[in-house]
């Protein structure tokens, strides 16, 4: 028998795949193609205190072996998610993690308040519909907020701090790797409290339309994902947990069963899937029936057996 | 997962495609088809062109890299296609005008064949073509090569208008619409960048005067008069 599951922050997943934010909607959409209870976990799309519009304009383009995306957090705000998502989560049997966005300081405390709140309230009626709250710290497309905490580790050590007072949820810091000190700023999310830490966001990239002589985005740069960013991101997860000792949740260009391993082997407790989402809209359950397959293969009985090992 | 059945060239890059293997679909609907591994990463947008029995029929016009791999399909390759999503053409009655613009000719076929008494309007760049087809299941059949079609058609004909085709066309109906006053319902079929075409990842998005809507799914056909076309 093979052992899929995982632990991050005291929270158990049934297997290491968490579908990344953004990339996965609440879940309801894919939830209508298979049955998503069967994942590790689902990351909700990024959500700000008031709803958000998102940016205007080209949204998406494709480059080689990865996509732009501006989408600049397009989402309905938290009042409108508790109160008319929650109850799909509800349904749901597998890790739910709700990502906060922000445009300041602010933003994010009475977002994490909120949620808290609604979390507090629902515990007292014997319901848990949010297990863990994903701080985004590194959004590249919003130029409010987001990157700006992203990039400066005393920056981002206030926000860290004032969401870790607001609450008691497990909470998992979504570091970028435009970071100017990754390691440090990971150092950092450790020493205020954070239970985990996921990494990486997208990487801040551009596209000029060389006849209309403009970037094709009205934001200028956008964010690199797909299997362009992999060894990026893999490198950046394996150089992190050289340092602290909270778990991973490693993300950056994930499309198979073997990507999945190499984070874990660089040292990752979970991964997350995004940009694969898009290339098979199944990919959730083939990744896992793929990882099942390559550890029967390599007659590997738990992930605890390769963790780090690299 | 589909199996082509044939897939040949009506025109300077124009391909019709048949693909053995569907989920049904009605008009205005479109599939994500993808017929390579992981790049490109995107699967594309394709409009229902036609259903027949077991089979779905796919125009396409070639302007990059994965319409470029599409042409290289042979009999008995396999393609992947998810779908049908999106909300399709709405029930119209009355006189009906459906209008077209270059490969946005697409979706009206299986549309007329539902539609038998509508008027098409074709409008082509270059050169015409499946103007047969066309020409069967059309009230009457109007075409244009090099100029613009929306000129030809007067909107206080009819009763409602659906059209598809190149942003600046759509943006000439939604002009049109309000210089007219017409009572006419028209609805424009967008064709916006999808990545999940399921409704989950908001790159599609659509700005309408009551906020956002998700091309893939709200759309990808929209009533003109709700849309803001940016330039
Ligand atoms: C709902 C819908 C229905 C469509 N139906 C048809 C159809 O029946 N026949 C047809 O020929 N075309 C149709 N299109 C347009 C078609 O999707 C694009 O021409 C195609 O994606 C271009 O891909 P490419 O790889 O050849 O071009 P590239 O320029 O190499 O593509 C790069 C990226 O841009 C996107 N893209 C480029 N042009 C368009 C476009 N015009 N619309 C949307 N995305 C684009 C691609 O999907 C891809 O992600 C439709 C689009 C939509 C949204
Ligand atoms: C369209 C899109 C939207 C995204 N939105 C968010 C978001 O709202 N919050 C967030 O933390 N990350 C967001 N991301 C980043 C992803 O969660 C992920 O970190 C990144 O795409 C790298 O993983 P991948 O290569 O597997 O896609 C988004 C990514 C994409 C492609
Ligand atoms: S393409 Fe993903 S929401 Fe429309």
């Amino acid at each position: 028998m093979i052992d899929l599951t995982c632990h991050v922050a005291g929270v158990p997943f049934k297997n290491p795949i968490v579908m990344a934010s953004g990339t996965f909607g609440f879940g309801r959409e894919y939830g209508q193609r298979y049955d998503i209870s069967s994942l590790g976990g689902i990351s909700g799309k990024g959500l700000t205190l008031n709803p958000k519009a998102g940016n205007e304009g080209l949204r998406v383009y494709e480059t080689p072996s990865g996509m732009l995306n501006s989408v600049g957090l397009e989402n309905p705000g938290i009042p409108y998610f508790l109160e008319h998502e929650c109850a799909y989560w509800e349904t749901l049997d597998t890790v739910r993690i709700a990502n906060l966005g922000g445009n300041c300081l602010d933003d994010y405390v009475q977002g994490a308040l909120l949620i808290q709140a609604d979390h507090d309230k629902r515990v007292a009626l014997g319901q848990v519909v949010i297990d863990m709250i994903e701080l985004n710290i590194s959004c590249p497309n919003v130029k409010e907020g987001g990157i700006a905490y992203g990039v400066k580790t005393v920056a981002a050590q206030e926000v860290v701090r004032l969401v870790r007072q607001a609450t008691s949820l497990p909470l998992t810091i979504k570091l970028s790797p435009n970071a100017e000190d990754l390691v440090g700023m990971a150092f950092m999310c450790e020493d205020e409290g954070a239970d985990a830490i996921s990494l990486i966001n997208t990487i801040s990239g551009m596209k000029i339309d060389v006849h209309r002589r403009s970037s094709v985005f009205r934001n200028l740069y956008a964010g690199l994902s797909g299997p362009a960013i992999k060894p990026i991101a893999l490198r950046m997860v394996h150089q992190v947990a050289q340092h602290v000792k909270i778990p991973i949740m490693g993300l950056g260009g994930i499309v198979s069963a073997t990507d999945i391993i190499e984070f874990i082997m660089a040292g990752a407790s979970v991964v997350q899937v995004g940009t694969y989402n898009f290339m098979n809209l199944n990919g959730g359950q083939d990744l896992l029936e793929g990882l099942e397959q390559f550890m029967l293969d390599e007659k590997i009985q738990s992930l605890d057996e390769i963790r780090g090992i690299v | 997962m589909g199996k082509v059945i044939s897939n040949t060239q009506v025109s300077d890059q124009v391909y019709l495609m048949s693909v053995e293997g569907h989920a049904g679909g009605r008009t205005g609907q479109f599939y994500m088809l993808r017929a390579w591994g992981d790049y490109p990463i995107l699967s594309r947008p394709i409009s229902i062109f036609n259903i027949s029995g077991d089979s779905i029929d796919f125009l396409y016009q070639v302007v990059g890299e994965g319409t470029e791999l599409f042409a290289r399909l042979r009999p008995g390759d396999p393609i992947s296609l998810e779908g049908p999503f999106g909300n399709g053409f709405p029930d119209v009655y009355g006189r009906v005008a459906l209008v077209g613009g270059g490969i946005g000719i697409a979706p009206l076929y299986y549309c007329a064949q539902q539609l038998p008494n509508a008027d098409i309007y074709l409008g082509f760049s270059k050169e015409a073509y499946l103007l047969e087809p066309f020409n069967q299941v059309a009230g009457k059949l109007m075409t244009n090569v090099g100029g613009f079609i929306i000129d030809d058609i007067d909107f206080n004909q009819y009763d409602a208008i659906l059209a598809c085709g190149p942003h600046g066309m759509m943006k000439a109906i939604q002009r049109k619409q309000q210089q007219s006053q017409c009572t006419a319902e028209v609805y424009i079929s967008l064709e916006n960048r999808m990545a999940c075409g399921i409704g989950a990842c908001l790159v599609c998005s659509v700005s309408c005067h009551d906020g956002r809507k998700k091309a893939c799914t709200d759309g990808p056909v929209f009533a003109a008069e709700e849309v803001l076309l940016h330039d």
